[in-house]
């Protein structure tokens, strides 16, 4: 894996949004604060953290969904800078959305959702050939292409999602944010869409950002998995290490709070519990932001914010007691 | 005497597009103590079972026919009087949203002291001291301070624990929680959870967890139920059900679910699509959409047939098991 070469990087990404506090004052939310991670080709990587931590909002940056307020996005080893780089950049990428049934436009037709970014980067010669585009893709997401003419509603949650893959497909991308993609479906459908995913990904060499709060899915997906906290990025590692081995004391709580589908492991399982709630966003804690939550701090936590640095290979963390708790 | 006793309960919505059966023929017991958990997928009317036993099923909504007796007193048919006495005394439920169970335009103190009022005979001044105690049970910190303040100043999970706390407030028997934690993160869900089963402990309550999480069921459960399409496929106790699964739609369930130990490899969906509850099949509801559906199952239903002693399941397969077993060739 680690030969492959990087598709999209990021370097220092910074996303502030302006929230009106008064008449005349504003105060910046710091949605995004100082990220920086590469994602190589055909890569998965999976994206976790509680609602409120940013996810989202990286993976509608990275996409330039949003301007960032600070930061660089490469891809393909080129810059995306001039509104032309976003451009080209916009037809190698997708996204898939969280929510099925807010995501289609009740008016269109399955065909013209799934056509809509061919007419929008007038991608076709002629009718004939949108055609033929909108049901090779519906073939492969598994839907029947008598359901062309259809308006959304007409169907199930699972499918409805097919329709948004299928669209996020039409530029034929090579990499594509998927942000919860089966939080809103039910499980025996989840399945379903999440081999899916997978198949997609082995036919057409796509590379995953995959956004989701469900750990055991996305340890099931993903190659590697980024852990946010309040905007920051506090781990990074495979997914097997980040699952058995995770350093950070964030991690550690989220990955022992993971409920296990199995009865005798859910008795064994220590639980730790973390008190209180994530504070607002506008009123970070100075240094780390997880140290309000945290069994470990110290004073030093409240000082500085931790560097994201390598501990071991591939493996990084952001935590100034690295060291002492493991 | 169990404490719930819910017999063949058939509850039904009158649409414009003719009769939903949502619940068909359901039926347990609960006894004191225990935790019961509800699986199933969306539409499989786990929720309008629990609905059902509260009686506050919306206007087109009706019990047809079935008992559900609380304490040996039957609630089907007993009026809204009874039921008044019912609701929040014995029975208390939660519901999913914690962001919008809650009344927006008045103060947490002022609702929590209303349902205190409203069901036991404290007094304005009583029953803010009981609202306060509850928000220091559920771990609200400040809760003097907090009586005071609109739902909007509070984050979901503690929205979700002025729930719980209002649904103590009387010390029902049954707590009935609908998806409980399902809008929540997981480390808000872990709170939530560990508090729950600590209240459990100490007040001796029953819970009835309706959820599609099979990893909060295994963590919380004595007992599981698994619903499909308004029925019960699957009944036994939380190890009976995980590890020895009877019915296809559970089997198909614990296969299509990421594992503690998944190493990569495919998961195994259930194909097809949830079933049309307008328009059921004659068979088992799931042979759609099962594998090993043969020609018995799209003709009749299967009765629930004991499996072992803590163990029951509605599913032809287990016959045909049975069958092999004897050496007989039918079938």
């Amino acid at each position: 894996m680690s030969d492959k070469k990087t598709l999209v990087e990021v370097k220092n990404l910074k996303e502030y949004f302006n929230i009106t506090t008064g008449v005349f004052s504003s105060k910046p939310l710091k949605a995004v604060d100082d990220v920086s991670f590469s994602i190589r080709k055909g890569e998965t990587l999976g994206l976790v953290g509680e609602s409120g931590c940013g996810k989202t909002t990286v993976g509608r940056t990275l996409l330039h969904l949003y301007k960032p307020t600070a930061g660089e996005i490469w891809f393909d080893g080129k810059k995306i800078e001039t509104k032309k780089d976003i451009l080209d950049y916009r037809k190698k990428s997708a996204m898939v959305f969280q929510d099925p049934y807010s995501s289609l436009n009740p008016r269109m037709t399955v065909s013209d959702i799934i056509a809509e970014p061919l007419d929008v980067h007038k991608m076709y010669q002629n009718k004939k050939e949108r055609q033929e585009r909108v049901l090779e893709l519906m073939a492969k997401v598994g839907l029947n292409s008598e359901h062309a003419n259809r308006y959304a509603h007409e169907f199930s949650g699972g499918q409805r999602q097919r329709i948004g893959i299928a669209r996020a497909l039409s530029m034929s991308p090579e990499f594509v944010v998927c942000d919860e993609p089966v939080s809103a479906l039910d499980v025996s459908i989840q399945a379903q869409v999440i081999n899916m995913f997978d198949e997609l990904q082995d036919e057409l060499d796509l590379t995953y950002l995959f956004i989701a709060h469900d750990l055991l899915v996305v340890r099931h997906i993903s190659d590697r998995i980024a852990v946010m906290y309040l905007g920051k990025m506090v781990e990074l590692a495979e997914s097997d290490e980040i699952y058995h081995h995770p350093l950070h004391p964030y991690t550690k709580s989220l990955m022992s709070a993971v409920p296990l589908p199995d009865p005798q492991k859910a008795r064994e399982n220590k639980r730790i519990v973390l008190t209180g709630d994530i504070p607002s966003p506008l009123n970070a804690p100075s240094g780390c932001p997880f140290r309000t939550r945290c069994p470990h701090a110290t004073d030093a936590c409240a000082e500085s914010m931790p560097e994201f640095k390598e501990v071991a290979s591939g493996h990084f963390v952001a935590c100034h007691h690295v060291d002492k708790i493991n | 005497m169990a404490l719930l006793e819910v017999k063949d309960l058939h509850t039904s919505f009158y649409t414009p597009a003719g009769e939903v059966k949502a619940v068909n023929g359901v039926s347990f017991n609960l006894d004191h103590g225990k935790v019961l958990g509800i699986v199933g997928e969306s539409g499989s009317g786990k929720s309008v079972t629990a609905y059902s036993i509260m009686q506050i099923l919306e206007k087109t909504g009706k019990i047809v026919s079935g008992s559900i007796k609380c304490d040996g007193q039957e609630l089907v048919g007993a009026g809204e009087k009874v039921m008044k006495t019912v609701r929040g005394n014995k029975i208390s439920i939660i519901f999913q949203d914690p962001m919008t169970s809650l009344n927006p335009t008045y103060t947490i103190g002022k609702q929590l002291m209303e349902a205190i009022m409203l069901h036991t005979k404290r007094n304005k001044q009583q029953a803010r001291e009981r609202a306060v105690e509850m928000l220091r049970l559920v771990n609200i910190n400040e809760p003097e301070k907090r009586m005071n303040q609109y739902p909007f100043e509070f984050s979901g999970g503690m929205r979700q624990r002025i729930m719980i706390a209002m649904a103590l407030a009387c010390e029902p028997d049954i707590l009935i929680a609908d998806e409980p934690t399902t809008a929540l993160d997981v480390t808000i869900q872990a709170q939530i959870l560990e508090l729950m089963q600590q209240l459990q402990k100490d007040l001796g309550m029953a819970i009835i967890m309706i959820t599609h999480d099979l990893g909060v069921v295994a963590q919380m459960c004595d007992e599981v139920i698994v619903m499909y399409a308004g029925s019960i496929c699957e009944q036994g106790t939380a190890d009976e059900i995980f590890y020895n699964p009877k019915h296809e739609y559970t089997k198909g369930l614990m296969r299509s679910i990421p594992t503690v130990d998944s190493d990569g490899s495919k998961l195994q969906p259930i194909t097809g699509t949830p079933i049309d509850l307008l328009n059921m099949p004659a068979g088992c509801p799931f042979a759609p959409r099962c594998d090993a559906a043969m020609k018995i199952c799209l003709r009749e239903r299967c009765e629930r047939m004991q499996i072992n002693e803590w163990h029951q399941a509605a599913c032809w397969m287990n016959v045909k098991e049975a069958m092999e077993k004897e050496g007989g060739e039918e079938e």
